[in-house]
């Protein structure tokens, strides 16, 4: 199965896409992670106001058969959580770079963001 | 090396995802679980169940050898019948749940779960040297050599007949497939084998399983498919397998039984015949039946809003005496009721329908309540 992997973002080896607007950066799991999962009944956010390193996990995913943790690829502050795929958790499968957005840190440290995956990388990971 | 079945290649064909099941490299789903989920719901859907285990047992004392293993009365099967029934330790525990078949007065083939082959196998091995007539019933291990698909939901009646065409012999009690009702089987011909079609199945809905030699297996598996396209029918995996049976509440071997917990304490004591004579585990099972049992198999339903119940969960009763009361063994997302939803086993004061209990996900307590089985039954 091809799944989309826009050029614009960073990715991490878990699966989360970055897209980064200094000094905040936006998270979501990227299209080959919800094609794995398949449908998704279940997102469980972090709370605003918490504090991530990169590499923690701060999100529970669950599709009808597993939990699977999401871990922040960037280090902050959590300044908004996407309330919306609280609601309507299918928003991941139907649109996981848009409107299936998790959440927004603030960054700690800007240049963590350019140390991750990119496009091109992160297609080979996924042998896309 | 993870073992495959003779429909693997088809599988891969069909772009499944598979995944480890009990030694098998099985497809989890081809599309997902939801789609294949409501198709057997509504339509109609095939599954690969070649990995589960066929015994045959054979003989003049094949009846009486049974019956001192298995809870359930094997006398009451007639020719072309099946039941559900259980082989229990001596402790009542569960070595496994299975279907007998009588194929003929002196045949019976026992159908078992994949992952508890080779525990059946020796179990009824050690039980059969025992056995004072041993010399008149044989066992046979004949797993390698059978292959079995599921056909399964509203629509499959409609079609069975167009893929399954021929019956075999002259002790055939159903011209046709569709013909069969439930627990009923019958001998059909395909290709120059005889091969097995029974009305049973574990996802709640009407259907058949097909059991038949592992070379035919995979032309059945397309007949099947090609017959059944036009009603709807899908390929499905072990996903929706396991959410159409956590919503119809059959047990699942190594989540609702195992061989510390017995038949009574699963809630299928309906299939223990106390009064059919002696069998293992029998003085157990009956001071459970007459005294009651200190856990129980509970169906629940997650209350509010959140995360779906998975196996090993934590159970607790609720406020204002809160504690750690049992353990959920089955739970996930109910496609069908679009809820949390679950199985686990709490002390029989908690096992009333109506009774509120908690969850514990992930380190929170989120409310459920204890509901009458099953969660889904089949519109008559």
């Amino acid at each position: 199965m091809s799944s989309q992997v826009p050029a614009d973002l960073r990715y991490a080896k878990s699966h989360e896409w970055v897209r980064v607007s200094a000094p905040t950066a936006t998270v979501g799991i990227t299209d080959h992670a919800q094609q794995e999962l398949t449908d998704i009944v279940f997102v469980e956010l972090p709370a605003e106001g918490r504090k991530v390193k990169a590499g923690e996990a701060c999100a529970v995913v669950e599709s009808v058969k597993t939990a699977s943790d999401i871990y922040s690829p960037v280090s902050g502050e959590i300044t908004l959580v996407n309330d919306a795929v609280v609601e309507n958790p299918a928003l991941v499968n139907s649109d996981p770079y848009g409107a299936g957005w998790f959440f927004q840190v603030k960054l700690s440290n800007e240049t963590e963001a350019a140390a991750l995956l990119s496009s091109v990388d992160y297609g080979k990971q996924i042998g896309g | 090396m993870l073992k495959r079945t003779p429909l693997f290649e088809a599988h891969q064909r069909l772009g499944a995802r598979l995944v480890e099941f009990g030694g098998w490299e099985m497809p989890v789903h081809y599309t997902s679980i939801m789609d294949e989920h409501h198709a057997v719901r509504t339509a109609a859907g095939i599954f690969d169940i070649s990995h589960m285990g066929e015994v045959m047992v054979s003989g003049a004392e094949a009846s009486n050898f049974l019956n001192a293993q298995l809870t359930n009365n094997i006398g009451k099967l007639d020719l072309g019948q099946g039941q559900y029934t259980l082989m229990c330790n001596e402790r009542g525990g569960v070595i496994d749940d299975l279907y007998a078949y009588r194929i003929s007065s002196f045949d019976f083939l026992l159908v078992v779960n994949a992952s508890r082959i080779e525990e059946d196998v020796a179990w009824l091995q050690k039980r059969h040297d025992a056995f004072p007539e041993r010399g008149r019933v044989d066992v046979r291990n004949l797993s390698d050599i059978f292959g079995a698909v599921a056909v399964q939901g509203p629509r499959v009646r409609e079609f069975i007949d167009l893929a399954i065409p021929r019956p075999a012999g002259s002790e055939a009690i159903a011209a046709r497939a569709s013909s069969l009702r439930k627990n009923e089987f019958d001998l059909f011909g395909f290709a120059d084998e005889t091969i097995y079609v029974a009305c049973t199945g574990y996802t709640g809905e009407d259907g058949f399983e097909v059991i038949a030699p592992a070379a035919v297996i995979e032309a059945i598996w397309n007949q099947i498919m090609e017959a059944g396209q036009p009603y709807g029918l899908k390929p499905c995996g072990l996903g929706a397998r396991d959410t159409l049976r956590t919503e119809a509440c059959y047990p699942l071997y190594g989540h609702e039984l195992d061989e510390n917990t017995t038949p009574i304490e699963a809630g299928v004591g309906f299939f223990v015949a106390l009064d059919k004579g002696d069998f293992v585990g029998r003085s157990v099972l009956a001071e459970q039946k007459a005294k009651g049992v200190a856990k129980r198999a509970v169906a629940f339903k997650m209350t509010d809003k959140s995360a779906p119940p998975r196996p090993h969960y934590p159970i607790w009763s609720a406020a204002p005496d809160e504690r750690h009361i049992g353990e959920v063994v089955s739970g996930t997302s109910s496609p069908t009721l679009n809820l949390g939803i679950g199985l686990g086993y709490v002390p029989p004061e908690f096992a009333k329908p109506g009774t509120p209990i908690q969850i514990e996900i992930r380190g929170r307590r989120s409310p459920a309540v204890v509901v009458q089985k099953p969660f889904y039954k089949k519109p008559v």
